[in-house]
């Protein structure tokens, strides 16, 4: 899978803390029911003003920065609400990494979840990344998902990944496949759970049938 | 067996399998679900043939994107198209599985974290998921309630389990009473703003001390709804005679022996004297005063009688600059007093503040007054229960005469899915749980607070410390 091993690219840097995900992809963009037309939503506050036109300014928005693969981000990027559409977003925009000193707990999980690599890294080093990333002609990055390193211009730093959340950049795991192998532990489970604890067994069916739902 | 946490108490007692060193297969009790984070998941589902095992544990809510404009509940209407098709297409994915459905012309619908426990369905001792991230709310019965993902609500629709990472312990020791004139939400946002927006990110924070025992119910809603403000991944409350009274009252299945033995296992959820927590915080509830938002993250918080932080004040280069583009949304002056600062919006409502206890409060404060000259202010229940009790105590026709608007229920302005949306520049004293930028609308300002605090706001015009105004309690 040496597709997957290496994500390299023109990386941008978001200098803002906690970078909500309703900043990510604000609440317009969250009335699908499936997953399509996610780019358009992607930081739409900071890339344009409001009357819709592009801000110039904005570093995703620079000529320089169109094929930007890898966002390096401040403390607590993705904090706040759960919408995975942030996560779905960013990777119709281009985006295959997040490089942050930490992640909200969500986004994280989300991230990897869709095999968006997040990468956390000490603030130096998030610091020299950004210097780097502001450098047209230098401000390429290579994140080796095997051997679990970033290289910049001035940066060549190891991170940490659990061996669960590597494979599932690695290889895309399917999670729901793979929990459905201890189908019959659950079963089990529950089955000594409920005979312990009735009172949590069919705990909505009975309210609901109590409070008559579903009537229409 | 060594001293345990309540966290490590939950978690064991839901441990399918143990994956490996941080994540365990962990049992959920129940699910909910929303009409806007819930549509790729069972499609995600019904594309690879997968079935939902046990619809019983699961439940769902129209919430979100629901408008609140005051008609009957049978005769509501989502005019949006595509609002229109998540709601439908929710109603069709419970029909297919058999999943309990508060639909939109229910008249019990409402916000999922106020409906859930209203209804008894939220006990102690469970694990409840939801993809909404203020699920940390159930931890005030002592349940352990977190936000997930999309993925992670299809994981659990398909095997009733979630592959979950441990979390380390906090605790939050809070000794003292409230002063009169604070709340919870006063309290909470105190925390977070000394905690900071990801002060306990990674941990699980158990709240215990004199204040947290004398805190009601819907009290401890508020507090751990917004724990997750401060990073966290989960709150608890050790569940006492208060939670279980509360949850009895509304469990009426839960009778004869099968309570006997539910009493006799709540009694069992709470940390052993000796248990390790990772982290421990203290904080005296005698020195809260009230709260708000001055920035564009639920940390930059101050007391109503501090002043505007300046940027150049700052530590260091990363505060300087948030502190910066919080200003300059915010529009405030740096150094200047909070307190006085006009409004032109009021909201009474959302998961955090949108309960009977939340209605009675502003009440009091609203009796024998009128909302302020060019200022618009809503009420928004947080469920149609608390909107028939709302009704029948007298609250509803109080804040209508006071010229508040009193609306049918749903998450409305607290992110403004719906039509309910602030305009650019608009400032709204809000009861809700962001002040995100853009959060109740694109370039309106969010200044999160107590409902009396709100309801000061509103009839006065301006942010305003609610203990100089004399309360009329019903």
């Amino acid at each position: 899978m040496s597709d997957s091993r290496f994500i390299e690219g023109r990386a941008a840097a978001l200098r803002i803390e906690n970078l909500d995900t309703d900043q990510i992809m604000p609440k317009q963009f969250l009335r699908g029911i499936d997953k399509s037309g996610l780019a358009a939503g992607v930081l739409y506050d900071q890339r344009f003003d409001a009357q819709g036109r592009p801000r110039p300014d904005f570093v995703l928005n620079r000529p320089d920065y169109a094929d930007t693969r890898i966002l390096v981000g401040g403390a607590n990027f993705g904090c706040g609400s759960s919408r995975e559409h942030a996560v779905w977003g960013l990777q119709q925009f281009g985006i295959r990494a997040v490089i942050a000193p930490s992640f909200g707990e969500i986004f994280y999980s989300n991230a990897l979840n869709n095999g968006l690599l997040v990468v956390m890294l000490p603030e130096p080093v998030i610091a020299a990344l950004m210097r780097d990333a502001d450098d047209v002609a230098n401000g390429q990055i290579r994140i080796d998902v095997q051997a679990l390193t970033v290289c910049s211009a001035s940066v060549d730093a190891p991170f940490t990944l659990s061996a669960r959340h590597q494979r599932m950049v690695l290889e895309g795991l399917d999670v729901i496949g793979l929990s459905l192998t201890y189908q019959a532990q659950t079963e089990a489970f529950a089955a000594a759970h409920w005979a312990r604890h009735p009172w949590l067994r069919d705990v909505s069916a009975v309210t609901g049938r109590r409070l008559q739902l579903n009537r229409s | 067996m060594s001293a345990r946490t309540l966290y490590r108490k939950l978690v064991e007692s839901h441990t399918v399998a143990t994956l490996d060193a941080q994540n365990v297969l962990l049992f959920c009790d129940l699910h909910l679900m929303n009409e806007y984070t819930s549509p790729q998941a069972f499609a995600a589902l019904h594309d690879r043939g997968r079935s939902v095992p046990v619809p019983g544990q699961n439940v769902a809510v129209v919430s979100h994107i629901i408008p609140t404009h005051p008609v009957p509940s049978t005769l509501r209407v989502i005019a949006d198209p595509a609002s229109a098709l998540q709601a439908t297409n929710l109603a069709a994915n419970c029909r297919r599985h058999g999943i309990p459905l508060f639909d939109t012309r229910d008249a019990l619908q409402g916000i999922e974290h106020v409906v859930a426990p209203e209804h008894g369905m939220v006990r102690p001792g469970m694990v409840i998921l939801c993809g909404d991230s203020h699920t940390t709310t159930y931890g005030a019965l002592g349940a352990l309630g977190f936000g997930i993902g999309t993925s992670e609500v299809a994981h659990v629709l398909a095997t009733q389990t979630l592959v979950y990472r441990l979390a380390q312990d906090m605790r939050i020791r809070v000794d003292g009473m409230l002063p009169a004139g604070t709340t919870a939400k006063d309290l909470i946002l105190s925390i977070i703003g000394r905690l900071g927006a990801q002060g306990a990110r990674g941990f699980v924070v158990e709240f215990c001390g004199t204040a947290i025992e004398a805190l009601s119910i819907e009290a401890r809603f508020t507090l751990c709804n917004m724990a997750v403000e401060a990073g966290a991944r989960g709150a608890l409350i050790a569940p006492g005679q208060a939670a279980i009274d509360y949850v009895l009252a509304r469990a009426p299945d839960i009778t004869g022996e099968v309570r006997d033995a539910a009493l006799a296992h709540w009694r069992t959820l709470a940390s052993d004297a000796e248990a390790h927590f990772d982290v421990e915080h203290r904080f005296d509830a005698t020195e809260v005063v009230p709260h708000v938002t001055w920035g564009t993250s639920p940390d930059q918080v101050l007391a109503v009688t501090a002043q505007v932080p300046r940027p150049d004040a700052q530590q260091d280069e990363a505060q300087r600059r948030s502190t910066e583009q919080a200003l300059r949304y915010t529009r405030l002056v740096p150094g200047g007093a909070i307190e006085g600062t006009p409004v032109q919006h009021v909201f009474i409502g959302s998961c955090t503040n949108g309960r009977i206890e939340d209605l009675r409060a502003a009440a009091a404060v609203v009796r024998g007054r009128h909302v302020a000259e060019g200022v618009r202010a809503m009420v928004v229940p947080g469920s149609g229960a608390v909107k028939a009790q709302a009704e029948a105590e007298g609250l509803a026709a109080l804040f209508t005469d006071a010229g508040f608007e009193w609306r049918q229920p749903g998450c409305s302005m607290c992110l403004a899915m719906n039509d309910d949306v602030l305009a650019d520049g608009v400032r709204c004293a809000s009861t809700t749980n962001r002040n995100f930028e853009g959060r109740q609308g694109r370039g309106a300002i969010t200044h999160l607070m107590s409902p009396a605090m709100a309801a000061a706001a509103a009839v006065t015009g301006r942010i305003t410390d609610v203990r100089l105004l004399e309360l009329n309690h019903v």
